[in-house]
């Protein structure tokens, strides 16, 4: 009986979680569109329903409905299950991602190192899209595509590693428990290098601009997808969106205090302590999706070479440096 | 030790890419092989003729007027500079001169060609690099443009506005006031892109340095227009052969120094710049008068005051008999004319038999020559430049195909 009601419990969260995480990747489409319409001088999506609001809606119902294309030396099997693997990783992620006090489909200890995991394993969809399309353009976009997410996870894992030692643990709960502790309420300012380096390497994980080179659309069409088309273009897509929900749901968790905000902010304002806790943490992950869109509407592409040159020239010393400090300040000081 | 065994045995070849041409950036039908090494480009071969409809030949078939609306499909983008580049060339074939209002009409009228064609190139040139928003925001203004165009043409491309010895129709007030109104708003505008990837740490880091060619590379090369002028020649038609109004208006021919990538987009942002100077200049000398020559061909879309078709022939049958009866129309012999349309010098070389019809039209169209220049600029590049480069050339596929 016990058993039966937390395999419930369980089986309803991830309903939840799936749904809204569904509709999110729906309407973060609508929001880019519209808010990378409005920087730049024009509307948006604008026909159907007012002011365009059902367009993911009708994007969704024509993927649906396009003709699935295989290209003809296509190693089938191979590509029929790689945008599969991108959108399983992906999603697997969310499972130990708390949305805000005890929301969390599977609290377990190491729930940061998971994500590390299971968001890498999506590489292996990019590189089996681009060697079985058997198309040139989709074979430099899933080499790219391996080589920067492999170096860029260095970076990313390492920039880690400072916020683990501030809160000397693994889950993510317990992450953003001890950095209510903390006076400022969010490990961005302790660790502004983890912080930054974490940040500059979300955008490169989830092939956004500046960083978009597996897909950079003017080289490579469409990068590692170029010969996709369907619902199998948009499990990518999807996929893609998903990475950058959980890059945000992870920012926000690591660095800016997740469902809490800083404790001297209460103490100012007491009233603000009754604003459920999903507030704060829903107003942090999109101020961050923001800043996807934002730079995707500012920035020029990085070309490969200097990409790399960034990764392991620049943002791996650095996030050695800040774990070493950290170390040093949490060891001795 | 086993594994350099292996790896002697093993056949090594660089990756073959067929870019275009059905691409996103190569800007029309341009089709490149790049022989691949990793990502850097060993060999690149341009191969054009994706979009030839043969003009050269059917010029050959129309009298000189007829010929006019085929000027405008070369470089589609900026097709009133190519009219007038024609006209002027059939002028000083027949020694028209046209009245001093259509001079400035005309001189008018290319620059804000230029204007649209260098804000196109801006866009997609930046496009190409991933900026999305300058590409919008540039498209905003040439849409402006384009309605001013429309106002004044009723065509927004393919516009057929000059005429051998004039112009088409002339503009009234209200127009050459929303032009002024243009040309003050236009500077913000520039700076506006300018804000965006004038500075811009990422842009620099892709433009600087790439595709170098020097000065005399480049005229060796037969490179004309910005692309030449970015390698720091100052060599502009509009100077030194001076047609139309242009030896009457005051503007500065901009030259870069590294002859770069980023050099040659400093001297297209420039020439907005001089370029909008002109057309300010324009407005404020337009003098008053006609805005066709007495001489001009008879041929002429009607305009008011110059209906000089024979009263009992319609105007196809006038186009007949002017290709088979006059035969002494036109004077004989070769010649060679150009004027600087915005992506460099466009040269008419006619030869002409004494008809009405050109013997032998050969168009020397800067598109074709920048495009023969890319294996050069492209060699030890990377994939991601050859972009860059196929966008700092601006080449415009209709016109190199002809």
């Amino acid at each position: 009986m016990d058993f039966a009601l937390t395999l419930g419990i369980i089986v309803i969260k991830i309903a939840v979680v799936f749904g809204i995480v569904l509709f999110h990747v729906a309407y973060a489409t609508y929001f880019e569109r519209k808010i990378i319409g409005r920087m730049q001088a024009r509307h948006g999506p604008m026909e159907v329903g007012p002011h365009g609001l059902l367009q993911p809606f009708a994007d969704i119902i024509k993927l649906f409905f396009k003709e699935d294309i295989v290209p003809s030396h296509a190693d089938r099997w191979l590509f029929y299950i790689a945008p599969a693997i991108v959108v399983i990783s992906s999603m697997t992620a969310l499972s130990v991602l708390p949305f805000f006090e005890g929301f969390v489909i599977a609290d377990i200890n190491i729930g940061l190192l998971f994500i590390l995991v299971i968001t890498s394993i999506s590489v292996y969809g990019i590189v089996i899209a681009g060697w079985s399309s058997n198309s040139k353009y989709s074979f430099l976009g899933g080499l790219r595509s391996a080589a920067q997410l492999i170096s860029y996870e260095i970076a990313m894992g390492l920039s880690l590693v400072g916020v683990i030692l501030m809160a000397g643990s693994m889950n993510l709960s317990d992450i953003v428990k001890a950095q209510h502790q903390y006076p400022l309420g969010m490990f961005a300012f302790p660790q502004f290098l983890g912080f930054f380096v974490f940040v500059v390497a979300a955008f490169a994980e989830t092939n956004r601009a500046p960083f978009d080179l597996p897909e950079a659309e003017q080289e490579l069409v469409a990068g590692y997808f170029t010969e996709y088309s369907g619902f199998r273009f948009a499990l990518f897509f999807l996929g893609e969106y998903i990475a950058m929900l959980t890059m945000s749901i992870m920012v926000t968790l690591c660095f800016l205090g997740g469902w809490t905000i800083p404790l001297f902010m209460t103490n100012a304002l007491p009233f603000l302590s009754y604003v459920p806790g999903i507030v704060w943490f829903l107003m942090k992950v999109y101020a961050f999706m923001f800043l996807f869109y934002w730079i995707r509407a500012t920035l020029p592409r990085y070309r490969y070479d200097q990409l790399m040159a960034i990764g392991w020239k620049v943002l791996i010393p650095l996030s050695f440096a800040n774990v070493l400090i950290t170390a040093f300040i949490m060891r001795w000081l | 030790m086993e594994q350099m065994d292996i790896e002697k045995d093993l056949q090594t070849k660089g990756l073959i890419l067929n870019m275009g041409p059905q691409h996103p950036a190569t800007h029309g039908v341009l089709r490149l092989m790049l022989h691949l090494d990793g990502e850097t480009v060993v060999k690149c071969t341009p191969y054009v003729g994706y979009l030839h409809r043969g003009t050269e030949k059917l010029c050959e078939n129309r009298t000189y007027i007829s010929a006019l609306p085929l000027m405008d499909r070369l470089d589609y983008i900026s097709s009133m500079a190519n009219d007038v580049g024609y006209c002027v060339a059939v002028e000083r074939l027949f020694g028209i001169e046209p009245p001093d209002r259509a001079k400035y009409i005309r001189t008018m009228m290319c620059e804000m060609t230029r204007i649209s064609s260098h804000i196109l190139w801006l866009a997609t040139h930046a496009l190409d690099m991933g900026a999305m928003s300058v590409f919008l925001h540039s498209f905003r203004e040439r849409e402006w443009l384009l309605d001013l165009f429309e106002m004044i043409t009723g065509a927004r491309l393919t516009v057929s506005y000059p005429r051998i010895g004039g112009v088409r129709c002339d503009v009234n007030r209200e127009f050459l006031e929303s032009l002024y109104k243009f040309t003050e708003e236009f500077p913000k505008r520039i700076e506006e892109y300018e804000t965006l990837i004038d500075q811009n740490r990422i842009w620099l880091q892709r433009t600087k340095g790439i595709g170098v060619i020097s000065a005399r590379d480049a005229i060796n090369c037969g490179l004309t227009g910005p692309t030449l002028r970015g390698s720091g020649v100052s060599y502009d038609v509009r100077k030194h052969e001076p047609y139309d109004a242009y030896d009457q208006v005051d503007f500065e021919v901009p030259v870069g120094k590294n002859g770069d990538v980023y050099d040659r987009y400093r001297c297209r942002m420039e020439e907005l710049r001089q370029s909008n100077r002109i057309i300010r200049q324009c407005i404020k000398k337009m003098p008053d008068g006609p805005i066709l020559a007495d001489n001009s061909p008879e041929l002429d879309m009607p305009a008011e005051g110059h209906r000089k078709l024979i009263p009992e022939m319609s105007l196809s049958h006038a186009c007949i008999s002017l290709s088979d009866e006059c035969e002494s129309i036109a004077p004989a012999g070769e010649f060679y004319s150009a004027v600087e349309v915005p992506k460099g010098e466009l040269g008419f070389y006619i030869l002409s038999d004494g008809s009405g019809k050109p013997y032998r039209m050969r168009l020397r169209s800067p598109s074709f020559v920048h495009a023969s220049a890319l294996p050069r600029l492209c060699r030890g590049h990377m994939v991601a430049d050859v972009i860059a480069l196929i966008g700092t050339i601006d080449i415009v596929l209709g016109e190199c195909d002809r």
